[in-house]
């Protein structure tokens, strides 16, 4: 990938559900590639349940917001956020949400971290079907492999084996849904 | 060189300890909470001391960090910024007096606003002190402004303010790493009372010594105003500071307007460099001024028909300038027209208490208790009790015993004076509510407060309050305990309880609201800890949910009246579920279904 590679990402969900981790996960994955990387986080009050949104800019950017229209994809925790943050992308703009009734780009993320026996795993099911779905002409979605964000995984959780086995197996899970 | 994924809090946390701070302090508050909890993580990287302390409000974060300064260590402080309001008082004296050891006042601004009361502009609090102020534009930047702010500090023996904005604080960037420093400073506390304890004959004079201070700093070329593409030209100019610099850089790029628009980023907004402002007055016609949230840039350039931006009207004075608001003006500025899309209004999901917390609970017990009450209450999760009706006024810290008071006297002659509850968390009681419950004692005043004691500041991230013996690096600290204060104000009625106990608690209140009918405040401290914090000390899973049995018949109450975000109504409004992923098990709602249709998981 070369240096010059931008790549503008929305995450959003509700407060709890873990998009903050899951944007940190990617942003570190962009610095082991040794790319530049903003993102821009929800903190306070919104986070007690209420809608949460992160923005990943990775490569030569200033601001850490994304514009309407400038989002290369959009990740979606919540599947009713689709409305209010769907409108980041630009028009070739991928998706990828959270939902049961299916469509492009969805997986039933709740069912699969319920099956798992880690309901609040739901960010990192999203996550590994969003890195291992296929974009266009077969080419992946996203700047940074799986193996790459299980690497960062295994570095946040060093030590704390068992939600990191957790933790590898949602991420495995999504990526196996896709 | 290591690079690391750095919080704005954490890069300026960085550049404070890498630059030598001694001492620092703060008071947690949306968006500035992280960093004095990591100034406490980077201090490894020193050798020589470095005290870092939660203190217990604002005010006395100030003049603790200040008086390091007068002994001649490198200080500073953090806080949001309306705990800047709190701690004015000592900004404005400790302008004139100066400072030996660099002093830098963190007061990080919330345009938005995200999660805060108002939309000030702290850097207008400088303007009022008299005091030079650094505006970041992002997390590196902010590093790298800590450095800057302690040698403006030093050079001119004036505290400096650094202030950056939510999305400052909360952006992560990737920075280098930092690297090992050692100070070798000692307090040298030199006496100098026409200073230190200057009469107002010396104010005057300090005053004007600080007058001749700030000419000096609008000359510094250190802190000048940046020039970022010099090819462009024309009569046109863009000036911009904090992140609506950074948004405006990309927005020109966008635009493909960089060649074409001078554009000059104020690193400080005030004083603002006279060379600079005859520069702008000398050479443009027009200049567009882009800066959150008031025009403090604007104003200094001082003529209003040359410039478009905050006083003119021509850049919006509420909310925040987000970067398509910008891209817009700056469209508009060039006399270009552009569609620039924006994001439609949808009203997203309403922050609620956790499921689980605590508060719910005593809210759902006030409620029972005192139906006709009036709810005064505070800052803090808790101000989320709106949820359930049990929250009528929020002002500001500390308020809710205040206004109760006011409430009660307003009423204090009406036929039937209504109840007054006053609900306070636990860390807000020890910042401002205890000279308020002082004056309620005074007076006599008969209102019930209940002090919501979750054993943590939750909102802003779990820091410690007075009452846990844990310093902001975990270390043990000696415990102030709430009954005794509450007694030590001259309270006759104070009681604790655990609100998970939910008709106990309601029968607690009521006895509580009887004896401020006849004699005098009447306090109820509801004890049980944050279920987020507990949940992260104890590394317990959750218990399991309760469940609904066929007695449900769908009538709403505990959805309306106890809003736990478990609980969810079936489509066609027959019965209630819970959803299993959100709830913890508290089990509080079995007390509160009129149906006894919630009963307590069996043991598997």
């Amino acid at each position: 990938m070369s240096e010059t590679m931008r790549q503008q990402i929305v995450i959003s969900g509700v407060g709890g559900q873990g998009v903050l981790f899951a944007t940190r996960l990617l942003a570190e994955a962009a610095i082991d590639r040794g790319l530049p990387v903003f993102t821009s986080e929800t903190h306070g009050m919104a986070q007690r349940g209420g809608t949460v949104v992160s923005h990943l800019k990775v490569g030569p950017f200033a601001s850490p917001l994304i514009r309407p229209g400038q989002a290369d994809g959009l990740i979606c925790l919540k599947a009713e956020n689709i409305p209010a943050h769907g409108p980041f992308l630009h028009p070739g703009g991928w998706t990828v949400v959270n939902r049961a009734s299916g469509g492009v780009g969805s997986l039933d993320a709740d069912r699969i971290a319920c099956d798992l026996g880690d309901p609040r795993a739901v960010n990192l099911v999203v996550l590994g079907f969003a890195l291992a779905a296929p974009g266009d002409a077969g080419k992946p979605l996203l700047f940074c492999s799986l193996a790459e964000v299980q690497r960062v995984l295994d570095r946040r959780l060093a030590g704390r084996d068992s939600a990191l086995k957790r933790s590898r197996a949602a991420l495995e899970a999504g990526a196996n849904a896709a | 060189m290591t690079r690391k994924l750095m919080m704005g809090n954490e890069a300026m946390a960085l550049g404070l300890v890498e630059n030598g701070v001694g001492l620092a302090t703060g008071y947690p508050g949306t968006p500035a909470s992280e960093i004095l909890a990591a100034v406490a993580k980077s201090r490894s990287l020193r050798t020589d001391p470095l005290h870092v302390q939660w203190a217990v409000n604002e005010k006395v974060a100030f003049e603790i960090a200040y008086a390091g300064a007068q002994a001649g260590l490198r200080t500073a402080v953090s806080m949001k910024q309306v705990g800047l309001n709190v701690a004015s008082d000592s900004l404005m004296s400790a302008a004139y007096m100066g400072t030996v050891g660099g002093f830098v006042v963190i007061s990080a601004d919330d345009p938005g606003p995200h999660s805060s009361q108002t939309e000030q502009d702290s850097r207008l609090m400088a303007v009022m002190a008299k005091i030079p102020v650094l505006d970041p534009d992002s997390p590196a930047a902010a590093r790298r402004m800590t450095a800057m702010a302690y040698t403006l500090s030093e050079a001119f023996r004036i505290p400096v303010m650094l202030r950056p904005t939510t999305r400052v604080c909360h952006s992560r960037q990737d920075v280098a790493v930092g690297t090992a420093v050692e100070t070798g400073r000692e307090p040298a506390f030199k006496r100098d009372p026409l200073r230190w304890a200057a009469t107002p004959k010396f104010r005057f004079k300090l005053h004007g010594e600080l007058e001749e201070k700030l000419a000096r700093i609008a000359a510094w070329t250190e802190t000048a105003p940046v020039r970022h593409n010099p090819r462009a030209g024309g009569r046109r100019a863009v000036v911009a500071s904090g992140v609506a610099a950074a948004h405006a850089r990309e927005a020109l790029e966008a635009l493909n307007l960089w060649d074409a628009l001078p554009f000059y980023q104020v690193l400080q907004p005030f004083p603002l460099h006279a060379d600079f402002i005859a520069h702008l007055i000398a050479d443009y016609d027009e200049i567009l001024v882009l800066e959150e949230t008031v025009g403090v840039i604007e104003m200094q350039i001082g003529d209003l028909h040359r410039t478009q931006g905050k006083w003119t009207g021509s850049v919006p004075r509420v909310g925040e300038l987000l970067p398509e608001a910008i891209v817009g003006q700056i469209a508009a500025f060039a006399g270009r027209s552009v569609d620039v899309p924006q994001l439609p209004a949808v009203a997203g999901r309403r922050p609620t208490l956790c499921p689980g917390c605590p508060h719910r609970a005593s809210f759902f017990a006030i409620r029972k208790a005192a139906p006709k009450g009036i709810y005064t209450s505070d800052i803090g999760c808790y101000t989320l009790g709106l949820n359930l009706g049990a929250v009528d006024t929020v002002l500001c810290m500390g308020a809710a015993i205040s206004q109760a008071a006011g409430f009660y006297q307003a009423y204090r002659h009406a036929a039937k004076p209504p109840p007054v509850v006053a609900t306070i968390g636990d860390s807000t009681f020890f910042h401002a509510g205890v000279p308020a419950l002082i004056d309620a004692v005074v007076q006599q005043v008969r209102f019930v407060l209940v002090i919501l004691d979750n054993r943590t500041t939750a909102m802003t991230g779990n820091q410690p309050t007075p009452a846990t013996g844990i310093g902001v690096g975990g270390e043990a600290l000696a415990v102030v305990e709430i009954e005794p204060i509450v007694k030590g104000c001259g309270v006759g009625f104070c009681r604790t309880a655990d609100p998970y106990d939910v008709k106990s608690f309601i029968k607690l209140i009521k006895e509580a609201l009887a004896y401020a009918r006849e004699t005098g405040p009447a306090v109820v401290i509801a004890r049980h800890p944050c279920v987020l914090e507990e949940a992260r000390r104890t590394g317990r899973p959750p218990g399991p949910p309760p469940v609904v049995t066929d007695a449900c018949d769908g009538c709403g109450f505990c959805v309306e009246r106890f809003e736990c975000p478990a609980l969810v109504m079936n489509a066609d409004k027959t019965r209630v579920t819970i959803d299993p992923i959100l709830c913890v098990g508290c089990n509080v709602c079995i007390q509160v279904c009129p149906k006894g249709a919630i009963e307590k998981a069996k043991d598997r």
